[in-house]
């Protein structure tokens, strides 16, 4: 009966996870996935010989309780860090799963200790990353942290690891001692490994660590024979880590130098420097540039979602149409902190799916365009990923945002953006910077040109 | 139990799985598909629980409970996230511009 149970949750795990795959029906398919969980949770109170039922809901009525609240509460833009504290929560749990069979410490065969080890190991690195990338993107740390001999730092600690891992593997029954020191270094890698790492890669790795989660729930569902976890665990873990891998791929960067170059900070001095000066703009004479283009191009980057600017963008562009000016969205596939960040925010915003465009569909079209409005987007439309090798970003595909006739940058302040580079585009002849609130502005540009 | 070879083809199949049903997902649908794999992991609840109810000492009852805790935490939270975030495509779709 419970092996049926479990069965039925996986099936409806993975036909959640299809209806997922589509807009018209990903909204089923959260239900779905949702009541294969409660079947698989409500079954696990009548497994054979457990005990501590009240510990157990006190401590679901805790985790659970404090994660509805925080998830209903949460505003729409600080989505990911919310996704990566979740996915932390995941990988915690399975480390203590791990923990707690590895101090009973009989296991039937040295191949399921192995697994718990590895599952141990891999859940505690993405419990604590994600804890750190979650602090990243709310602001808590604000810069990436560089040291001297870092990576060697982080090599010592991770081969430390894999040592105290390896005496666990080999050692009949752990000793406390030793599964302490496996699980802080194995913690401390996590951190160690994702504090370098900043800007534009931080959807890559909450995604890693996603695939990562998932991979060890899987490596614990064998230890505990439990095929809801295994099935689960693996089709996450393989889903996660094409998703993974997309996202490196369109910033044009394979994981390995994501996850060990330290963007961002390195090679400050030795970049080419910035010449020329920011021009200012006002609203209205930004409002009239737009009203009077054929063409505009618009380029939402995550300032947009700080802003909460999408309904009054929407609002100012359904303006323009009325004008006459084709106008269209160009979204890069790693703008805002998580891939398909943009459409999401646009698509609560209600603008239709057919004035959305991804970066190849569009990048021809920029020197077509009159105008092109960047707001807050920073990275991806730097044309150092283009012109400048020893730029960190050099070799990103970009939003050739610079080469429109005009570009209108709306921006909050003159400092550089998440990643902490300098851009180019906005020193160029043809740009003209809009300060201000995101939202602010696009209400300004609207009244501006209800005026014209 | 499920062991040896069984295991293997399991781990396979599913891999496979998980690969198929997200290579067909278009680029919009990328952060609630994230969020969604996100929740479906969740399922680790159920070994945590399982790893709380066979604990005898305090110490395991300790990590046990900090397990089922965390565990819960990933699927409740995952699920709203991921709703939510669904809920928004649904609302975009009955009122077209």
């Amino acid at each position: 009966m419970i092996e049926l149970s479990y069965f039925a949750a996986a099936v409806l795990f993975i036909l959640g996870l299809k209806r997922m795959s589509s807009p018209v029906t990903a909204r089923g398919g959260i239900v779905w996935a949702g009541a294969g969980m409660v079947v698989a949770t409500l079954v696990t109170f009548f497994h054979p010989g457990l005990s501590n039922f009240g510990l157990m809901i006190l401590a679901m009525l805790i985790g659970g309780g404090a994660a509805w609240y925080t998830g209903k509460k949460v505003a729409m833009t600080d989505m990911p860090q919310m996704i990566a504290i979740y996915n932390g929560m995941g990988g915690g749990a399975a480390a203590s799963i791990a923990a707690v069979e590895l101090l009973k410490g009989h296991f039937d065969t040295g191949t399921f200790q192995t697994l718990a080890v590895a599952g141990a190991l891999i859940g505690s690195v993405a419990f604590s990353g994600s804890m750190i990338a979650f602090a990243k993107l709310q602001g808590l740390i604000k810069r990436s942290i560089l040291f001297p001999r870092q990576q060697l730092i982080n090599l010592a600690v991770f081969a430390a690891t894999l040592v105290f891992g390896l005496i666990l593997i080999f050692s009949e029954a752990p000793a406390g001692f030793a599964i302490f020191m496996f699980f802080m270094l194995a913690l401390l890698f996590g951190i160690l490994m994702t504090l370098p790492i900043g800007g534009a890669d931080m959807p890559v790795v909450i995604s890693l660590y996603n695939a990562l989660t998932g991979l060890a729930v899987a490596f614990e569902g064998f230890v505990l024979g439990n095929a809801a976890m295994i099935i689960a665990g693996t089709v996450v873990g393989a889903a996660g880590t094409l998703l993974t891998q997309l996202m490196a791929k369109a910033m044009n960067r394979p994981l390995t130098n994501v996850l060990f170059s330290g963007f961002g900070a390195q090679g400050g001095e030795a970049m080419e420097a910035v010449e020329g000066s920011m021009k200012e703009v006002g609203p209205m004479d930004a409002a009239a540039m737009m009203a009077y283009a054929n063409k505009v191009v618009i380029v939402p980057g995550y300032g947009l979602a700080v802003a909460q600017a999408q309904h009054k963008v929407w609002e100012f562009v359904q303006l323009l149409e009325e004008k006459g000016v084709e106008v269209k969205f160009a979204i890069h596939p790693v703008a805002g902190r998580m891939p398909g960040h943009m459409n999401v925010l646009l698509a609560e915003a209600g603008v239709p799916y057919d004035k959305i465009y991804d970066l190849e569909e569009i990048n021809n079209e920029f020197p077509q365009a009159d105008v092109v409005l960047v707001i807050g987007a920073n990275d991806v439309v730097n044309p150092a990923a283009r012109n400048d090798p020893n730029s960190p970003i050099y070799g990103m595909p970009i939003l050739n945002a610079d080469k429109a006739r005009n570009v209108i940058v709306v921006k909050r302040g003159k400092g550089t953006g998440f990643s902490g580079i300098e851009n180019a585009l906005f020193f160029l002849d043809n740009t003209r910077m809009l300060y201000g609130d995101g939202q602010a502005v696009a209400s300004q540009l609207i009244a501006e040109v209800k005026q014209l | 139990m499920i062991e040896g070879f069984t295991a293997l083809y399991i781990f396979m199949l599913a891999g496979f799985v998980g690969y198929e049903v997200i290579g067909r997902v278009p680029v919009i649908l990328h952060t609630p598909l994230m969020s969604g794999s996100n929740f479906v992991h969740g399922i680790v609840l159920v070994g945590a629980m399982v790893a709380l109810g066979h604990a005898q000492t305090d110490l395991e009852r300790m990590i046990g409970f900090i397990g089922v805790m965390l565990g819960a935490g990933n699927a409740v939270g995952g699920y709203v996230v991921t709703e939510r975030m669904l809920e928004m495509f649904k609302s975009s779709k009955e009122k077209p511009q």
